[in-house]
């Protein structure tokens, strides 16, 4: 049985629907992080998929790209969670209210 | 001579303007003086313009500015300034000159003594839009303006309900009639193309009868809402309810004039459907008759002459309807003399009688009121038509007219309604002026009014008598542009037996009128006598149930449907616009949790949103890969 | 068949630790499991013959991301149980599974139709490696550029906003609230 395109397309959505499922529910800022991480890489192996069956590299410069901007966010997310946490002595998403109209 | 033209225009809007400026403030002495000199210069203006006319001057035309231009609608701020006009200017000025000196002493106790001059003056400037423009928009202008003013001042004691609903009542009816009019302007200019008097006359020769007629009817019914000719006479009577002084200048001599002023300007096209003439001449006499016959028994000083000022203008429409449209004008202008007169006696009699109406509370005030009583039996004598004053001239050459033009019928109902007119008036004269003086029984003090009111008032009582004189000079100048339609009866001697006729007649209803009411004694009806309860005397006295008839089969009827339909109107339209605003109130409540500003809630908003967008993009993605096969099914549905 | 075994096992696994990943109430779990998914995806990546892109997900991920994680962990409780109070469960999976099936559909829309050629083909004869770095380097250098100051920039602030104290001088409290705020943290972190 050959594995196609499509095949991998299904998986990266599964794990696509996984991450918003994990986005929607986390209530823990950490555990949300992961999530997105989720999504970023279902992203990409769509993106390395594509350029795979299509034998054109620019799906994977994206993947690469993706990654480092995965790497950012991460740096910069973890540093307000910590400045957070230092704050308020949780990281829990139902306390951060400060947006509250 | 266009200056004057201008001056003439707009010194009335000028003191109007600057009345307007003291509306809020305690009475001025000056603002009743500027605007009575105001409307003066106005007057001396149309007087220099109508010895320019009468000396054989050009007519003056001119186009102050572009109104309306798209595509082949123009319409400009023209006027003119020609026989009509001129005349009818020279009797607006002169009449509100006159009523606004009087006025001066008339509103000298009232509150809104600076208020009640914008009004006039506002009045007299809407006035001469109509009679000098050049065009019916203009005329339409005008039209509208002196109904607004006229509304203005019926209620200008607004804090009488009686007032505002004479005020409200004259206004629609007029709107009624003025729907008319303006659906036969429209016809105008669909059918010649242009609302120019020069243009569009001269156009409407080619035409299909037929649009013709129906422009005439259309015409008319505007005219017959602001000349309050029958069925929409109501509101005349009603009017009575506003200030003397604004009775005797809009509601006797200009305003309600103005339509016999459209079919009298209209000359051309009501020559060319003489059924529509016949028909307004036959309108006319009836009314003549008709609120003559009402004048005869009423009670109220200000009615009698309202009935009165209703019936000369039925005479002013046979004249106008048998096509002799410079008889008409000339009523119109010698009507306006002593009617005016009338009514601004009357006005000094009701100040004497502290605002007492009844003529049968008074009698006798000949010794405390003599000029007055001098001033209305004259006015009397001239709305009668005895020789040789001003009502002779006119309303002979009416009578001829009818009679050369072999409408007999018409000839003996206003012939009849001569007889009446004297009656009613002299009716009344005989129950002010003469006979026991009832009024110390009610405790009143009558007094003279002030004395420049009385001169004020002389120049009206002078041309009442000579109006007459003018005839010849006024004949010649008004045929340069009227049809010079002169009735010459076949025989001298009919001519005679006529006019002596006529004379007789009426002088024999004068004096029966002073036999009945001067020389009796006359008594305060209180509803026992047994003429009071005939049955014409009611039916007159309830003016044929007419107001009686419209509020029970058209006010009413109406009331319940506007009642029914506000119910609609509640739970249709209404409430889908409450409906709409309660989507929003509901959908805020509704949404307004999202905002809770907890993250977890906004993220899954967020997704919502996100799904809701890619959605819309893969619908429009396949509607765009899809569209020709989208078209084609569409147009295979057939949309 | 090699690869339809591998593709399958490896998604099953995939598809398994993210599950976890999401679900578990234990914050470490969730790591491990995590870390364990971005291996795994790793696999794909050598499957789909893009070694790299196989090589650098491991060394970013699983190296620097999950440590990064589990350093950060450290600072927090993460013994405690997480507490998720969760809504309609159908609505959030149902809103995501849409999602992602769009999202999937808007991607292979063009894909699927005919019209799309490949801009940089893959070089003949030549390593995964290589055939990146021809690409990244020529065409894609200046974005290559921007990701590395970006990255520099996380950099910073990440030490900025992580480093002792530094967050006083991000805040517009006054000189007490944040004197205040300072011993609290003394507090909680003793």
């Amino acid at each position: 049985m050959e594995i196609g395109l499509n095949h991998y397309l299904v998986l990266s959505t599964i794990l696509f629907a996984i991450g918003l499922v994990g986005i929607m529910r986390r209530k823990n800022l950490l555990l949300l992080f992961f999530a997105t991480e989720i999504l970023l890489n279902a992203v990409n192996i769509a993106f390395a998929a594509i350029s795979h069956y299509y034998g054109d590299l620019t799906g994977q410069m994206f993947a690469f790209f993706v990654i480092a901007i995965a790497a950012s966010e991460l740096a910069v997310g973890l540093g307000l969670l910590i400045v957070w946490y230092k704050r308020h002595g949780n990281i829990d998403l139902d306390t951060m209210t400060s947006m509250r109209g | 001579m266009e200056l004057y033209l201008y001056i003439a225009l707009f010194a009335p809007l000028v003191s109007s303007m600057f009345s307007a400026l003291f509306t809020n403030t305690p009475k001025k002495q000056f603002v009743g003086i500027v605007a009575s000199l105001l409307i003066f210069t106005a007057f001396g203006s149309s007087t220099i313009l109508l010895s320019h006319i009468l000396g054989g001057g050009d007519i003056v035309h001119v186009e102050m500015m572009t109104w309306m231009a798209t595509g082949n609608l123009y319409i400009p701020f023209g006027f003119v300034v020609d026989q009509v006009s001129v005349t009818m200017m020279m009797v607006v000025t002169l009449v509100s000159t006159i009523v606004h000196i009087y006025s001066i002493g008339y509103m000298d106790h009232d509150k809104g003594f600076n208020r009640f001059f914008a009004w006039l003056s506002a009045f007299v400037f809407s006035m001469m839009i109509l009679v000098m423009s050049d065009n019916f928009a203009g005329l339409f202008i005008g039209w509208e303006g002196v109904g607004l003013c006229s509304w203005g001042l019926i209620g200008f004691w607004f804090h009488k309900e009686v007032a505002t609903w004479a005020a409200n009542e004259a206004f629609i009816m007029n709107r009624i009639a003025d729907l008319a009019m303006l659906i036969g302007i429209f016809l105008v200019y669909w059918n010649t193309g242009s609302l120019q008097y020069d243009i569009a006359f001269p156009a409407m020769a080619t035409l299909d009868p037929s649009t013709l007629t129906w422009m005439g009817i259309f015409l008319f019914i505007g005219a017959m809402g602001k000349s309050a000719q029958f069925p929409l006479h109501t509101w005349l009577a009603d009017a009575m309810e506003g200030p003397t002084p604004v009775s005797a200048l809009i509601h006797a001599a200009t305003m309600v004039t103005a339509g016999v002023y459209l079919v009298i300007r209209s000359n051309e096209l009501y020559d060319l459907i003489p059924n529509v003439g016949l028909f307004i001449a036959s309108l006319g006499a009836f009314v003549a008759l008709f609120a003559a016959s009402m004048a005869l028994v009423n009670r109220d000083m200000k009615r009698i002459i309202a009935y009165s000022t209703l019936s000369q203008l039925g005479y002013m429409f046979v004249a106008a309807g048998l096509g002799a449209y410079w008889v008409a004008l000339f009523h119109l202008m010698a009507h306006a003399f002593f009617k005016a007169l009338l009514f601004l006696g009357a006005g000094n009699v009701m100040h004497a009688m502290h605002d007492e109406l009844d003529p049968f509370k008074m009698g006798g005030l000949y010794k405390k009121m003599k000029w007055t009583a001098i001033m209305m039996t004259i006015a009397s004598i001239a709305l009668a038509g005895i020789f040789p004053l001003a009502g002779f001239f006119s309303k002979d050459a009416i009578l001829e007219a009818a009679f050369v033009e072999h409408h007999f019928i018409i000839y003996s109902v206003i012939l009849f309604t001569a007889g009446l007119t004297a009656f009613y008036s002299f009716r009344l004269v005989a129950m002010i002026f003469h006979g026991e003086e009832r009024y110390k029984l009610f405790g009143i003090d009558p007094h003279e009014a002030y004395k420049f009111m009385l001169v004020g008032m002389s120049p009206l009582l002078i041309l009442a008598i000579i109006a007459g004189a003018l005839k010849g000079t006024y004949f010649e100048m008004i045929t340069g542009l009227l049809p010079n339609t002169e009735y010459h009866l076949h025989s001298e001697l009919t001519y005679w037996i006529m006019t002596i006729g006529t004379q007789v007649f009426v002088a024999l209803a004068i004096m029966y009128a002073y036999k009945k009411y001067a020389f009796s004694p006359v008594s305060v009806p209180d509803g026992t006598s047994k003429m009071e309860n005939s049955f014409m005397y009611k039916l007159l006295l309830n003016q044929y149930y007419i107001p009686y008839a419209y509020e029970e089969y058209i006010v009413k009827p109406y009331n319940e449907l506007s009642a029914a339909l506000w119910k609609v109107d509640q739970n249709v339209v209404d409430a889908s616009v409450d409906g709409i605003a309660n989507i929003f109130y509901k959908t805020g409540e509704n949404t307004r949790h999202m905002q809770s500003g907890n993250l977890s809630t906004m993220l899954k908003w967020m997704v919502a949103g996100t799904v809701a967008l890619l959605s819309l993009a893969v619908v429009f993605g396949l509607a765009a890969r899809y569209s020709g096969e989208i078209r084609t099914i569409l147009s295979g549905l057939g949309v | 068949m090699f690869e339809a075994v591998a593709f399958y096992l490896f998604a099953f696994l995939t598809i398994a630790m993210f599950y976890i990943t999401v679900t578990t109430s234990q914050a470490l779990y969730a790591l491990t499991a995590l870390a364990a998914g971005m291996i795994f995806i790793s696999a794909f990546f050598f499957i789909l013959g893009a070694d790299f892109l196989g090589a650098v997900q491991i060394i970013v991920y699983t190296g620097a991301v999950m440590a990064l994680y589990a350093f950060g962990m450290m600072f927090f409780d993460t013994t405690r149980e997480v507490k998720e109070k969760q809504g309609n469960k159908f609505i959030v999976v149902g809103l995501a599974t849409l999602a992602a099936v769009m999202v999937v559909a808007i991607f292979v829309a063009p894909i699927v139709s005919t019209n799309m050629t490949a801009f940089y083909p893959m070089v003949e004869g030549a390593g995964n490696t290589q055939e990146v770095g021809l690409v990244l380097f020529t065409k894609y250098l200046i974005p290559f550029e921007v990701a590395a100051v970006m990255l520099l920039v996380a950099m910073v602030a990440g030490i900025v906003l992580a480093g002792k104290k530094m967050d006083l001088s991000l805040t517009l409290m006054s000189a007490e609230q944040a004197k205040d705020i300072d011993d609290k943290d003394k507090k909680v972190l003793s």
